[in-house]
């Protein structure tokens, strides 16, 4: 059993000492006041750290080094869409007048972020083929729960309000498709897929009635196929009087490509931090716009932005405030707008020359992953897969008690981050490798030579995965135990009593 | 294109490896009909160098509080001081460049992060659990009623009119959506106190302390009334408050929600924010969203997790306790790192120069022909009545460097007369004297 020479770091608490400080806080000039009379009942103790700025300095640099994010090396976490985040969006998203703009200054006040939110709209719907683009929800789910919401409101709006309350999802959806249908009040019911990988659409016809409010569908699906049936798809759905919901998770193997808005779909949402390089901050900020087609854009959140007519960046943005059939509002102001900022350096860093290269690299990548691994480890379908491929280990499983997650945990000593496992769930052992268009041939070809040499490590000495990993600052966690012992906060040891 | 590093050799060797001619046969599966022709109609790439001058030309068409105006506008984000370290530290790749913490071996840097800012904002609001953050205030307060409509069982839900207007309107398309009812309770003299519409089929009363007035609300009053009908007790608090005053918590309140912007996160134009979460240990099992729990491996070592997994969205599907997948862990640690950097004595320095700003503030806007709206006990924001229409004065005084406040008739058509001004530490003695004397003058 290896020994970890690196201890566990303390916590910010326990560097903690009485009358440290690590910020020159602004004190005010203004006169004193009585504390007690002026705001009520104060409170008697705060438990925060005191610690000087050095300190605090070294201990989350510290933090940082046992993290790992993808400038420290590939992330083909699938699903995900892992890929690098220019620099240069930080430096535009710094600049202070984006920084230090309030989201209620008068509109003519803040012309360059309404401009910068309008930019960013109309590009994406350009890319997606949808009439509108509205930028208010703030991560993926936010804007597949909003979608689900508008679908909802254009029901009631037409008298089926009560009539339509299911939503279908594939069995191979995001688990957050089934789970937003049910907080938007709609009872899920599940659509097979086919053999080949394929949505069944006898499974589909089987479950379209006037009950049926939406289908939410994701392609490229979680497989990592496009649904060459979508077309027929979309039009079975429309004509049981149901919307579709494209899932934009996976819009990375589109771009440039085709358009969603053409394939039927009614509404979608994109994911800036997946498509358009926004950081995914270790779970979030996200940033979760949706588009729309026409039918369904008297139902947005408002306010809703405009361009004025004509071409070019100098023209003005109308704010529309006065949509009588809107949802109301989704998010406090206007959605994650540094977020628009960095997506839109981008998307015009990238242009129209080169923004249909990001699926046609993303897709090279992820097929020659495939090729490359298929010996080891086939692919649950055998086919071209669009951006990311989805392998199976069960063979390893069955015949040396391998499973791929200890695969996965075997690639971190590798200095790998595993790819997704177990997802989507219809797949058994299941790997879901992502490399994205930004990652070099050489990566890849590191990254499938050490799953090949695990694959063989698998069948000589299967405890070195059931061990793994073993070159992290700890070892496998207990999940049970975090479940069974709920500790979620520090809480300050009380003063030992003194013995006499 | 230096975001796709592939040579023609690269493409060649790799398109002879999977056995195909090009790339494009491997979009074989796309029907040719629904293909894109001809070039998109979007903007032309431009190089680094024209990247950055056009987002700057479209950074100076804002005016910012930096250099052109005096920020006297709050309500519900705040022109609050950000120590230097905060932006030094996030924007390590390490953290930035990471995803969700699914392989802990490999991210227990960002869970103890999280861990440390679940015990800060639970220790700040005075109760025993937080989660690992939310989208923002507002969703944050909207989930929180769903929390309690589970909870209890009850489908009605009760919001004071001095909450912030927007996080009523969230909440009303929230509720909206999951056939929940919401009352509105008045907001009389700026302050939530008549609960006579109560009844026993509300789940939760919502109220806002600080409100969205400025007025710090009799939260002993708010749980004696959600007392009276069995029901959840949510408050809604804005931390940099609950540094000097008697938290939440300590007012018996069930959940407490805010929004983290406050806490060493800039203004942005509204977002990225941070919804905090926090509520009694009985409700840890309904928690939206991620939470961490601390550890061990199997050598006995201390590690973090991400725990109580089975209530998510990927595990548990359309019976988690909330569609939330993401969640606002780089603003999380932003104010991790806030908290810590300020520490006890700081953020408690930050709530009273707040409280003295706000005092001087109101004897010389009052002294200057506005007067205050609303009797009662205020921290960092109030509400005056202007002789004048507030939309011109708020133009005028614009025109002059000071961004003035909100006026209120936009929201409260019966406050048509009003401006809403926030006071935080930044602003100066010498800020809020010209302040008072261009109030002055446009006012006579």
């Amino acid at each position: 059993m290896p020994t970890r020479t690196v201890p566990t770091p303390t916590l910010i608490f326990e560097k903690s000492r009485p009358g440290r400080i690590g910020c020159n806080v602004p004190k005010a000039d203004t006169p004193e006041v009585d504390l007690r009379s002026t705001v009520g009942e104060l409170r008697r103790e705060l438990n925060l750290p005191e610690i000087g700025e050095l300190d605090l300095i070294r201990h989350f640099t510290n933090l940082s080094q046992i993290n790992y994010g993808i400038e420290t090396g590939f992330y083909p976490l699938g699903s995900c869409t892992m890929k690098y985040n220019p620099k240069i969006n930080e430096r535009t998203a710094g600049l202070a007048g984006f920084t230090h703009v309030h989201p209620l200054q008068p509109a003519d006040t803040a012309k360059g972020f309404l401009a910068v939110i309008a930019e960013v709209e109309e590009i994406l719907s350009e890319l997606t083929g949808f009439h509108a683009i509205t930028m208010q929800p703030v991560a993926g789910a936010h804007g597949e729960l909003t979608c689900l919401m508008l679908i909802k409101a254009y029901h009631e709006s037409r008298g089926e309000g009560k009539q339509r309350r299911v939503v279908l999802v594939p069995d191979s959806a995001h688990g957050t498709n089934p789970a937003s249908a049910a907080r938007c009040g709609y009872e899920v019911r599940h659509v097979d897929t086919a053999e080949n990988g394929d949505m069944d659409l006898d499974s589909l016809a089987a479950q379209l009635d006037g009950t049926v409010a939406a289908f939410m569908v994701t392609n490229p699906s979680t497989l990592g196929l496009f649904e060459p049936n979508i077309a027929k798809v979309c039009e079975m759905v429309h004509a049981a009087g149901g919307q579709v919901f494209c899932d934009g998770a996976n819009f990375n193997a589109m771009v440039g490509i085709t358009r969603p808005g053409d394939q039927g779909f009614d509404c979608m949402h994109l994911n800036l931090h997946k498509t358009f390089t926004t950081p995914h901050g270790g779970g979030g900020p996200g940033c979760g716009a949706i588009g729309v087609k026409s039918h369904l854009e008297p139902f947005l959140p408002a306010p809703v932005l405009r361009f004025a007519e004509g071409k070019g960046s100098a023209r003005e943005v109308v704010v529309d405030e006065d949509r009588p059939l809107s949802i109301g509002r989704v998010s406090t102001f206007w959605g994650n707008s540094l977020m628009a900022v960095r997506a839109l350096t981008y998307l015009l860093a990238m242009g129209r020359e080169y923004l249909p290269d990001i699926a046609r690299y993303a897709v090279l990548n992820a097929n020659y992953v495939q090729a490359r691994l298929k010996e080891v480890l086939p692919p649950a379908n055998d086919r071209h897969c669009m951006h990311e491929c989805v392998l199976t280990a069960s063979r390893y499983k069955k015949e040396n008690g391998v499973r791929a997650l200890d695969i996965s945990k075997r690639l971190i000593d590798y200095g790998f981050h595993p790819p997704t496992n177990y997802f989507p769930l219809i797949v058994p052992e299941c790997l879901m490798i992502e490399p994205t268009e930004t990652e070099c041939k050489e990566t890849l070809d590191a990254f499938c030579d050490a799953l090949i040499a695990i694959c063989g490590e698998a069948q000589d000495n299967p405890d070195l995965l059931h061990d793994a990993p073993t070159t992290q600052i700890v070892g496998r966690l207990d999940e049970t135990k975090a479940v069974k012992d709920l500790d979620v906060r520090w809480r300050p040891q009380r003063e030992p009593v003194a013995r006499v | 294109m230096p975001y796709i590093p592939h040579t023609e050799a690269d493409r060649e060797e790799m398109l002879a490896t999977i056995g195909v001619g090009s790339i494009e046969d491997l979009f074989a599966d796309i029907p040719q009909e629904l293909r894109i022709k001809g070039p998109l109609d979007v903007p032309p790439s431009l190089d680094e160098h024209r990247l950055l001058g056009r987002l700057f030309e479209l950074s100076r068409r804002n005016k910012n509080s930096v250099s052109d105006l005096a920020c006297f506008l709050g309500a519900g984000i705040y022109d609050r001081y950000i120590p230097a370290s905060v932006g030094a530290l996030i924007s390590r790749g390490e953290f930035l460049t990471a995803y969700t913490p699914y392989q802990p071996e490999l991210s227990q840097g960002y869970l103890q992060t999280i861990y440390e800012f679940q015990t800060m904002i639970a220790d700040l609001y005075g109760m025993d659990v937080a989660n690992a953050s939310m989208y923002d205030g507002s969703t944050a307060a909207a989930e929180a009623a769903l929390l309690a409509c589970a909870s209890t069982g009850r489908s009605k839900v009760a919001v004071g009119k001095s909450v912030h207007p927007h996080y009523r309107q969230v909440l009303h398309t929230y509720c909206w959506s999951m056939d929940l009812e919401v009352v509105e309770l008045p907001a009389t003299d700026g302050f939530t106190k008549e609960y006579s519409q109560l009844d026993q089929e509300i789940a939760c009363v919502l109220v806002q302390s600080p409100n969205f007035f400025g007025g710090i609300e009799d939260l002993a009053a708010a749980r004696a009334a959600a007392d009276g009908v069995g029901a959840l007790l949510v408050v809604i608090a804005d931390p940099t408050s609950c540094a000097l005053l008697k938290p939440p918590g300590e007012y018996g309140a069930d959940i407490v929600v805010g929004e983290g912007q406050p806490l060493g996160i800039a203004m942005g134009f509204g977002g990225p924010a941070l919804g905090l979460f926090a509520c009694r240990q009985e409700h840890v099992r309904r928690l939206p969203g991620r939470i961490v729990g601390r550890t061990e491996d199997h050598d006995g070592n201390s590690g973090y997790v991400m725990t109580l997994r089975t209530r998510e969205q990927d595990i548990r599907r359309e019976k988690a306790t909330s569609n939330i997948c993401t969640n606002q862990a780089l603003m999380a640690l932003s104010a991790t790192i806030y908290m810590s950097a300020l520490g006890k004595n700081g953020m408690v320095q930050v709530a009273e120069s707040t409280v003295r700003n706000t005092q001087y503030a109101i004897s010389r806007l009052t002294d200057s022909g506005a007067s205050l709206r609303f009797p009662g006990k205020v921290f960092g924001e109030f509400t005056l009545r202007l002789p004048k229409d507030p939309v011109e004065v708020q133009q005028r005084l614009l025109d002059q460097g000071i961004l003035a406040g909100l006026p209120l008739g936009q929201h409260y058509p019966e406050l048509a007369d009003c401006l809403l001004v926030a006071v935080t530490e930044t602003r100066t003695r010498a800020q809020i004297d010209d302040y008072a004397a261009k109030l002055a003058t446009a006012l006579s």
